[in-house]
């Protein structure tokens, strides 16, 4: 229980600091971070059916990608489309896709959900690259980010940087509120027995297949909001977004962060966007720094080996530590 | 020698306390809507008749008729044919490899079969997937133990009851104050005699308290009738005792199949035995009847009788 709280306080502290970032940090910093946030709501929705649902898909940013994409081709090359439709349309292309992914890529397990998951991402990546739909490999530019108003009263002018980072703030607040909700909730509940032991929830009378499909889904229609952001944040999508090496950044990141904790997802997005610009940094690395993928891969290897828990680990870390050198004192 | 069939007397006592599951479920306006079978029901051309016939001790809860099971060439299960009613222990015996798990694994759904019908509570459940036929009132347990190793029992429990109760789609809710599937959970567990263990993590139990819990899950699901799996696979005498004290307590509103190789428990809990070899029933009938069957003796009970009266 007082776990819990402390969670519970940890994440409150964080929102609120995040808040309060726009204050003090520069431009560069605002917009790194609002580019981390993003990156955060899409690992929150992969940790969704990975985390939870033992689920590993190696295909997660097609659904990322085929949001930002029809979030660029909606808004006319005039002016704004209005937020409403754009999220909407967004998530639910996302979703589309992923119904029909799922519900093939749902009959496999293991290591072949992994290969089927990555085959859909990368016709997905090839259609938008090889045709002329979304620009090709030069991809497409979104000139206006949308309206958020209602009945023509603008609520919110996302052209502010800072509008735009509290914006995705609360998105993250709420995504994060949504899944924490979920946890909980008996969907949750059931996605873990499925993780924990699906033959048993079979015997018990869940149609495991029906709840896999319903996660897979509302994982990718989340991973649209992020490539809905993502899309406004930049104003410019192409493929790249979408292949796989996108996947696999993602899953890195929850590993990296703890695999079944929604802070650990978050967690992990901002460690990995943060080493990536450290080691990217030519100021600290010098020319080394455009070998930062080698840097980056060495780290997150160093550790995931010390912390096979992830970040969210640490404290245990600690605890057990101190546990073992109470022991030694006491023998 | 000990009588076959009943445990010391044990099991009139037991019988006669009743079932807090049932009880609590028929209390409760989920239950009484279940106690129709609710996926049975809506879904096939009613079994109303047979459903209601259901409650009464005898009837059969489910019957299976020619069933096969091939696998490429080899006949796992070759057109058997049996019935589960309430209030007995139907045991069905064989030597490795005889099909028994392959029986059951039909019988459940977990695998279709090629031949036969499978008949649950009155309706033809033969294309019924696992999970609906668990729904229906199924329970089963497995030859490997099989439950939820990180959970807590008491949680092992509540989520099996929980199936009875989904509303995936109420996300505002927490799972754990659902009072129905708790109360599911926590009465399964007093029957099972689990009580005590409730907050342990079930991966840390000894190998019979997990046996324990994965029958205390079956039952929380309220079932009505029992494919058990070995339940006594590598259990000591003492825990085989409280198994099968357990057992002769389910007998009372449940129909139980149990595959067994503990010849000395089946003949103490048994109300009729199935004899299979390679895949065919070669006899069915009652314990002392099977113990007498000069065929039984030759194909399987042979030694295990032999020693079993020597005792």
């Amino acid at each position: 229980m007082r776990a819990h709280a402390l969670a519970a306080a940890l994440v409150a502290a964080a929102i609120v600091a995040l808040a309060a970032f726009p204050f003090v940090g520069g431009k560069f910093a605002l917009d790194l971070v609002t580019k981390i946030m993003i990156t955060a709501i899409f690992a929150l929705s992969l940790e969704l059916i990975v985390g939870r649902a033992g689920l590993v898909s190696f295909g997660h940013a097609a659904f990322f990608g085929i949001a930002a994409y029809v979030a660029a081709l909606l808004t006319p090359q005039s002016g704004p489309a209005s937020f409403w439709l754009l999220l909407p349309a967004c998530v639910l292309a996302a979703g589309a896709y992923a119904l029909a992914v799922g519900a093939l890529s749902l009959r496999t397990r293991g290591v072949y959900f992994i290969m089927v998951t990555l085959a859909f991402a990368q016709m997905a990546y090839y259609v938008f690259h090889d045709t002329k739909l979304g620009g090709g490999s030069d991809g497409i530019y979104l000139n206006f980010r949308p309206a958020l108003a209602i009945g023509g009263l603008t609520l919110l002018d996302l052209d502010n940087a800072r509008n735009f980072y509290w914006f995705v703030l609360g998105a993250l607040a709420v995504v994060f509120g949504f899944l924490a909700l979920l946890a909980r909730s008996r969907f949750g509940h059931a996605l873990a027995g499925i993780k924990a032991n699906e033959q048993r929830m079979r015997a018990a009378g869940f149609r495991t297949y029906d709840y896999k499909l319903a996660a897979f889904v509302i994982s990718a229609m989340l991973a649209g909001v992020a490539g809905l952001l993502y899309a406004l944040k930049d104003g410019f999508v192409n493929p790249e977004i979408m292949s796989w090496h996108q996947s696999g950044a993602v899953l890195l990141m929850i590993i990296l962060g703890g695999i079944g904790h929604l802070r650990g997802a978050v967690l992990g997005a901002f460690a990995f966007a943060l080493l990536q610009e450290l080691f990217q940094s030519q100021a600290i690395f010098g020319s080394f720094a455009k070998h930062w993928q080698l840097s980056l891969g060495l780290t997150i290897v160093f550790f995931v080996a010390l912390l096979p828990q992830g970040l969210i680990g640490i404290g245990q870390v600690r605890t057990r530590l101190r546990s073992r050198a109470t022991l030694g004192a006491g023998a | 020698m000990s009588t076959p069939g009943r445990p010391k007397g044990e099991s009139l006592s037991a019988q006669r306390e009743g079932s807090p599951v049932s009880a609590q479920r028929e209390g409760s306006p989920v239950s009484a809507q279940r106690e129709g079978s609710p996926v049975s029901a809506q879904r096939e051309n009613g079994p109303s008749t047979a459903v209601r016939d259901a409650h009464v001790p005898g009837a059969v809860l489910l019957a299976a008729e020619s069933v096969s099971r091939r696998f490429g060439g080899l006949v796992a299960v070759d057109q058997v044919s049996l019935q589960l009613v309430r209030g007995a222990v139907h045991a069905v015996i064989g030597t490795n490899g005889a099909g028994k798990s392959t029986l059951i694994n039909v019988l459940s759904g977990e695998l279709a079969p090629t031949g036969g019908r499978v008949t649950l509570l009155g309706a033809d459940a033969t294309r019924w997937s696992q999970p609906r036929r668990a729904q229906a009132g199924l329970g089963r347990s497995y030859q490997r133990t099989t439950i939820f190793p990180t959970f807590t029992v008491r949680e092992n429990c509540r989520l099996a009851a929980q199936a009875r109760l989904q509303r995936p789609w109420a996300i505002g809710s927490a799972a754990k104050s659902c009072t129905t599937s708790t109360a599911a959970a926590d009465a399964a567990l007093e029957r099972a005699g689990l009580t005590a263990e409730a907050a342990r993590i079930a991966g840390a139990l000894s190998h019979g308290a997990k046996r324990q819990l994965e029958i205390a899950m079956c039952l929380a699901t309220a079932p009505q009738v029992l494919l058990l799996d070995e339940p006594l696979a590598g259990m000591g005498a003492e825990e085989t005792d409280r198994m099968l004290l357990l057992l002769a307590r389910l007998k009372d509103g449940h129909a139980i199949l149990l595959v067994e190789h503990d010849m000395d428990a089946v003949f103490r809990i048994a109300d009729r035995i199935t004899v299979m070899v390679n895949g065919k029933v070669i006899a069915s009938d009652a314990p002392a009847a099977i113990r007498a069957s000069a065929e039984v003796q030759t194909a399987y009970l042979g030694e295990a009788a032999a020693a079993t009266d020597g005792h």
